[in-house]
């Protein structure tokens, strides 16, 4: 069936029949044999490929030809011999490895990627055992304008990967190579401050930046401060994408759910409450759902666009201005538990909301910044105070010594603890319109729903088109994972080519699985599906699986909320949108 | 430990001509393909403006559908791109190895000297502007320095003091 020509090659003096067009760094790896790597970065799940053969980590002699050549670009041909083990590769890979040290900070100690840096794993690896050269250094100031992430030059080796995924994977357009020679760095247009450029922080640069050029803002220590004033209550709220992630930081295998221990641990850290996240998805979806129904009912504004991420809502404020009216206007569901928080549960608790702290653990880096908003910290009360990532989180865990991975399973705090299988999904690319598909059937329809799993929704490509039939009527679906898809979808909107009643939109690729702010998948993208296939499992796991069978949920609409979508319901958890400049 | 030298993009306070993007647009449009045109482009603008001010380069951004960094890492790759408003006649002064080698940092020096200046920075009067570029192409002249469009070559220390007089 399959009729690729195949070239015979000779690797460390062994014979092996290779596919032709591969690389030889793909043909080492065939035949088992590591050859290093730093720039290289092959996600082709999410079409990302970083080939820029800029490290020079991966050269290998091939006999014949004067030079060495870099095994992540060069392709095989019949008869190519190579070797990966002579002294003279192993030297010249030392030797760039020394080299891009010789112009790199010597602070691994205090920095944030230690023992997660692959340059810091690559000079172990290679035998770096001293920097020959003492040369000039460069010193950039670091940037820290914004509340999300921090670009610090020095440690960039100019890999590039930042500016494939800024660039051909979420088409932000953000950062660049710049200037030239010895100058040269990566950044923003005009040099300017991250804060003041169109960056949505959805934080993939961090995500794939191998050294700590690009890292999150650490906002833990405001965590521990708040855990240690006696005069404030701390309430924490965990995303879907945490549970299935965090055991990966005290090495569980990927995809192992650790919801109960997660809990846990966070008690054990003094939180005043433990709560869900998932419960600010079911409130989410009951607002989501009642705006989509309205929308189609009263022939308003169609598509209806997903608002929970908030790395794609800043990408429309940039980029589309002209569609703003699409987006739902809902809040993201960590600041709708917020804003729950310091009013209904206050109230209820009979605490002053001035002294509530509320902590977001996200698998996000724009979550971050979207606390900030002016529009959600309006009247000096924040709907959500800080904001960490899955990592932060596992670095506090372990500096308060729990030992996470012994930790009895244990329950999230009532009220505002009861979830549904509907938010656990939001998780991942496609649950948010499957967890509103499940709760807008039945509202339609006044149907029970019996199988709850919509199979055509679901799926990792970066953008899929499906229609759920509701009581005789198509309802047409876009969902997109990668703000590159999204933008996809964005124009055939704007330009009237496709109609849709629903869409979904997650900045990162593969959804908040695989979001900036989760343990470093350094590459390996299976890890990113194990914890999809870990999401849907705890849906299965769920006894009660739809947002609007939430008992919880229920209960504030009667005593607090009103009607979904109601009066009560816009002023506290809707919000709007506005135009941004485009940098 | 190195400074990286100053590249950001100065807001002027100088109002850019509306007839310049006029015409800017006008030689876009008239390109066959925008697709590898945007060095051109940048020649053409520079030659408009003078200099390539941020507003300029977004327009250019915009008008090709790419994002602005992408005109910026090109602008600030190339010395031959100004991002500063440009004097009146602009001395450069090739350090490329030859040149170097036989004494352009010392024409360069007297240069400053004379002018008040630093490289990449405008007289008060606006008359001159002073730039250090890359080889010219004209080894064999070296040492060289261009004023405008005119070459100097076998350029002596002394004799850049009547050189600059010429354009006084």
């Amino acid at each position: 069936m399959e009729d690729i020509k195949k070239v015979s090659v000779i690797l460390n003096g062994q014979e092996y029949q290779v596919p032709q067009e591969i690389t030889i760094l793909e043909a080492a790896h065939r035949a088992g044999i590591k050859i290093p790597t730093l720039c290289h970065l092959d996600l082709h799940d999410i079409k990302m490929v970083n080939q820029t053969a800029s490290c020079r980590v991966c050269m290998v002699e091939a006999p014949g030809r004067d030079t060495l050549v870099p095994a992540c670009v060069t392709k095989v041909s019949e008869g190519m011999e190579i070797r990966t083990d002579s002294l003279r590769a192993i030297t010249a890979r030392r030797m760039a490895v020394e080299l891009l040290l010789s112009n790199h900070p010597n602070e691994c100690f205090t920095c944030p990627k230690n023992l997660d840096c692959e340059l810091q794993a690559l000079a172990a690896e290679l035998g770096v055992r001293e920097i020959r050269w003492e040369g000039e250094r460069m010193d950039y100031p670091k940037d820290i304008s914004s509340d999300a992430i921090v670009k610090d030059s020095n440690k960039c080796i100019y890999c590039r990967r930042c500016e494939t995924m800024c660039n051909e994977v979420q088409t932000c357009g953000i950062l660049s190579g710049i200037s030239r020679g010895f100058n040269a760095f990566v950044g923003p247009a005009f040099n300017i401050p991250m804060v003041d450029s169109s960056c949505t922080y959805c934080g993939q640069c961090v995500a794939v930046c191998p050294t700590a050029a690009l890292t999150e803002v650490n906002h833990s220590d405001k965590v521990w401060e708040a855990l240690n004033d006696p005069n404030k209550h701390v309430v924490v709220q965990t995303a879907p994408a945490i549970r299935v992630a965090i055991g990966e930081l005290f090495g569980m295998e990927p995809g192992t759910i650790v919801t109960g221990k997660l809990v846990s641990a966070l008690k054990r850290m003094g939180f005043n409450g433990v709560f869900d996240t998932n419960f600010g998805a079911d409130l989410t979806i009951m607002e989501e759902a009642s705006e989509l129904i309205y929308r189609i009912e009263n022939n308003k504004t169609l598509p209806i666009l997903t608002s929970c991420c908030p790395a794609w809502v800043k990408y429309i404020e940039h980029q589309f201005p002209e569609l703003l009216e699409i987006p739902s206007t809902c809040k993201s569901p960590h600041i709708m538990f917020g804003t729950i928080a310091k009013t209904y549960y206050a109230r209820k608790n009979n605490i002053d909301p001035d002294n509530i702290v509320v902590v977001s653990i996200m698998p996000c880096i724009a979550k971050k910044a979207e606390a900030k908003r002016p529009e959600l910290t309006k009247d000096v009360l924040n709907n959500v105070d800080i904001v960490v990532t899955t990592r932060e989180l596992g670095a506090m865990i372990k500096e308060a010594g729990i030992e996470f991975n012994t930790l009895a399973d244990e329950e999230y705090d009532k009220p505002l603890g009861e979830t549904t299988g509907a938010s656990v999904i939001f998780g991942t690319t496609g649950g948010v319109i499957e967890a509103a598909v499940r709760t807008a059937y039945e509202w339609m329809t006044g149907e029970t729903l019996e199988n709850v799993e919509f199979d055509q929704l679901r799926g990792s490509d970066g953008l899929r088109k499906a229609s759920v039939n509701i009581g005789g009527k198509e309802i047409k679906i876009g969902i997109a994972s990668g703000l590159g898809n999204a933008r996809e979808l964005l124009q055939e909107i704007r330009d009237g080519k496709n109609e849709y009643h629903a869409i979904e939109i997650m900045a990162c690729p593969g959804g908040c699985i695989a979001g900036g702010g989760q343990p470093y998948h350094h590459g390996n993208y299976e890890i990113v599906k194990k914890r999809q296939q870990a999401i849907y499992q705890e849906d299965r796991n769920k006894k009660v699986r739809k947002s609007h069978e939430n008992k919880e949920i229920l209960e504030l609409y009667e005593q607090y909320l009103g009607k979904p979508f109601g009066k009560r319901a816009h002023e506290l958890l809707h919000t709007h949108f506005e135009e941004r400049e485009r940098i | 430990m190195t400074r990286p030298q100053e590249i950001s993009v100065v807001d002027t306070d100088l109002e850019l001509p509306q007839e310049g993007f006029i015409e800017l647009e006008g030689y876009i449009d008239n390109i066959k393909t925008t697709k590898g045109a945007l060095i051109e482009i940048l020649h053409k603008a520079q030659e408009i403006f003078g200099y390539l001010p941020r507003d300029v380069q977004l327009y250019i951004a915009r008008k090709l559908g790419i994002p602005g960094v992408e005109v910026f890492g090109v602008v600030s790759f190339y010395s031959y791109f100004n991002v500063k408003p440009m004097g009146k006649h602009t001395i450069s002064v090739c350090m490329g190895t030859a040149c170097f080698v036989r004494g352009a940092d010392k024409i360069i020096n007297k240069l400053k000297d004379n002018l008040g200046i630093e490289s990449n920075e405008i007289t008060e009067d606006g008359l001159f502007s002073l730039k250090d570029v890359r080889c010219i192409g004209a080894c064999g002249l070296a040492p060289v320095i261009l004023v405008d469009d005119k070459v100097y070559g076998r350029v002596k220390e002394d004799q850049v003091n009547e050189i600059i007089d010429k354009y006084r």
